[in-house]
């Protein structure tokens, strides 16, 4: 009925329940108390009396509840105290005389991860959270935490579901005799930091496209180090393009010098010209080329000493790997093979 | 072995605090190029190294390895560990060196994921 459903969703969420139970507990390490705790606290002071308390509790359907003392955190105030005061048949008596002063608390900072544990290995039912200065700011209970999990996991299932499922149709959708989607990424020379950034990106963006694990691993790695000979090797840098279709993947990465004087003895498993400095990184071994060639299914090198380099590398893919026919593509309107170029 | 298995066998420290300790680690490589690990490392691999900068957690990315452990207690640049804690990938520091940790882990029953690389003439 409704067009705008994105219907394979449910074969995803199939594929992510295995994953679910792992991905809740890296979120648990995510996850700050401060985007799960109640904000509106709500307290009594040290001098109010545990009968009040009493039908605090019944009006507002809580068992338990921070004591202060002007702006000050001094207890905890709890069903089992009032139970002593019930059983002691006190209840005129001030809060200060009954609370737990005991505190366990934790700040707003923390992640996730800390309150449960703490909640593992106290009995506690409820944790005040605290800002640095230790002022109350908020309380937190595992109800907090199980909406803020439940949150988090549907934001962050959706976001990247969304993202994948839109990325891997987008050769379905798209009609023509020879579709193509070309990434460009320029490199700066000798921009170490950021070195890798172009590839991680081509990596995750294959993902997405719904590439296969060892097909994006096997980019990633070509890519990478080919960002690194720019990096490196180059006068000015360099441009990295990727074009992806169907059923190849061309990568080509090109520079303006100062080019290559001996191909073949760079192609040399351990021949090298970088620095000391360049081989403390840990790159210059020598055998960046030699990776290359072994992770690509086609490599080309061309380069004129004095005016630059280029560097073709393909994939091919086989038909089980090809983008935009997933293992539940069982339409009539089949893509066509490629045929040879 | 799961990350917080091989934590405890090599007497490790978290670097950061986006870890999954339920990720399965498939073996073992150590090294220190950047290119030696491209060009031998397995997939789900931890990696012992003593090389610090970010570039680690690039090759870790690319590689798909899903672990790296930094040798002799050393601590690596703070751009390291953001970048590591961005991608998810665990970060731990161990006191022992490259020798041991090897001899520990393949002890405790981890396979080595490094194949040779093809006839590597080292004569430079």
């Amino acid at each position: 009925m409704d067009e705008g459903t994105p219907r394979p969703l449910e074969r995803v969420v199939t594929d992510r329940d295995a994953e679910s139970i792992t991905r809740v507990e890296e979120l648990a390490y995510d996850l700050r108390i401060a985007e799960v705790m109640s904000r509106d606290a709500k307290f009594v002071v040290t001098d109010m009396k545990m009968g009040d308390v009493l039908e605090l509790f019944r009006q507002l359907r809580i068992s338990g509840s921070p004591v202060l003392d002007g702006d000050k955190l001094v207890g905890i105030v709890s069903m089992e105290d009032l139970i002593r005061c019930l059983r002691d048949d006190e209840l005129d008596a001030p809060v200060s005389k009954y609370m737990t002063t005991t505190l366990i608390t934790v700040r707003s900072t923390d992640s996730v991860i800390e309150a449960l544990k703490l909640f593992v290995n106290t009995r506690v039912g409820r944790l005040p959270v605290v800002a640095e200065d230790g002022k109350l700011i908020g309380i937190l209970t595992k109800g907090d935490i199980t909406r803020g999990l439940l949150r988090a996991l549907q934001q962050d299932y959706q976001t990247e579901e969304i993202r994948k499922y839109r990325a891997s149709h987008l050769f379905e959708d798209i009609e023509s005799d020879r579709t193509s989607l070309i990434l460009r990424y320029n490199i700066k020379q000798g921009d170490f930091t950021r070195g890798g950034t172009a590839s991680s990106h081509i990596k995750r963006a294959l993902v997405r496209l719904g590439a296969s694990p060892l097909i994006a691993r096997r980019c990633g790695i070509a890519i990478y180090e080919a960002e690194m000979n720019l990096i490196i090797h180059t006068t000015n840098g360099g441009v990295i393009r990727v074009e992806i279709e169907p059923h190849q993947i061309t990568i080509d990465v090109t520079d303006t010098g100062p080019g290559i004087k001996d191909i073949d003895e760079a192609m040399r498993p351990g021949y090298s010209t970088a620095t000391e400095a360049i081989r403390e990184l840990g790159f210059g071994a020598g055998m960046g080329l030699v990776n290359i060639s072994r992770c690509v299914d086609q490599m080309k090198l061309e380069s004129v000493f004095g005016q630059g380099t280029r560097l073709r590398m393909r994939m091919f893919l086989k038909p089980e790997d090809t983008f935009g026919e997933g293992p539940t593509s069982g339409k009539d309107t089949a893509h066509e093979p490629a045929t040879n170029h | 072995m799961k990350v917080k298995d091989l934590v405890s066998i090599i007497n490790g420290k978290l670097l950061h605090k986006n870890i999954n300790l339920n990720r399965e680690i498939k073996g073992g490589c150590g090294a220190d190029l950047m290119s030696d690990v491209l060009a031998s490392i397995q997939p789900e691999a931890v990696l012992l190294t003593g090389l610090c900068n970010p570039q680690v957690i690039r090759t870790a990315q690319m590689a798909d390895v899903a672990a790296v452990v930094f040798v002799r207690g050393k601590q690596p640049p703070k751009e390291t560990i953001q970048l590591a804690e961005e991608e998810g990938i665990p970060l731990i520091t161990s006191p022992y060196g490259m020798f041991e940790l090897c001899g520990r882990l393949y002890q405790a029953g981890l396979d080595s994921l490094e194949q040779p690389v093809v006839d590597c003439s080292c004569d430079d």
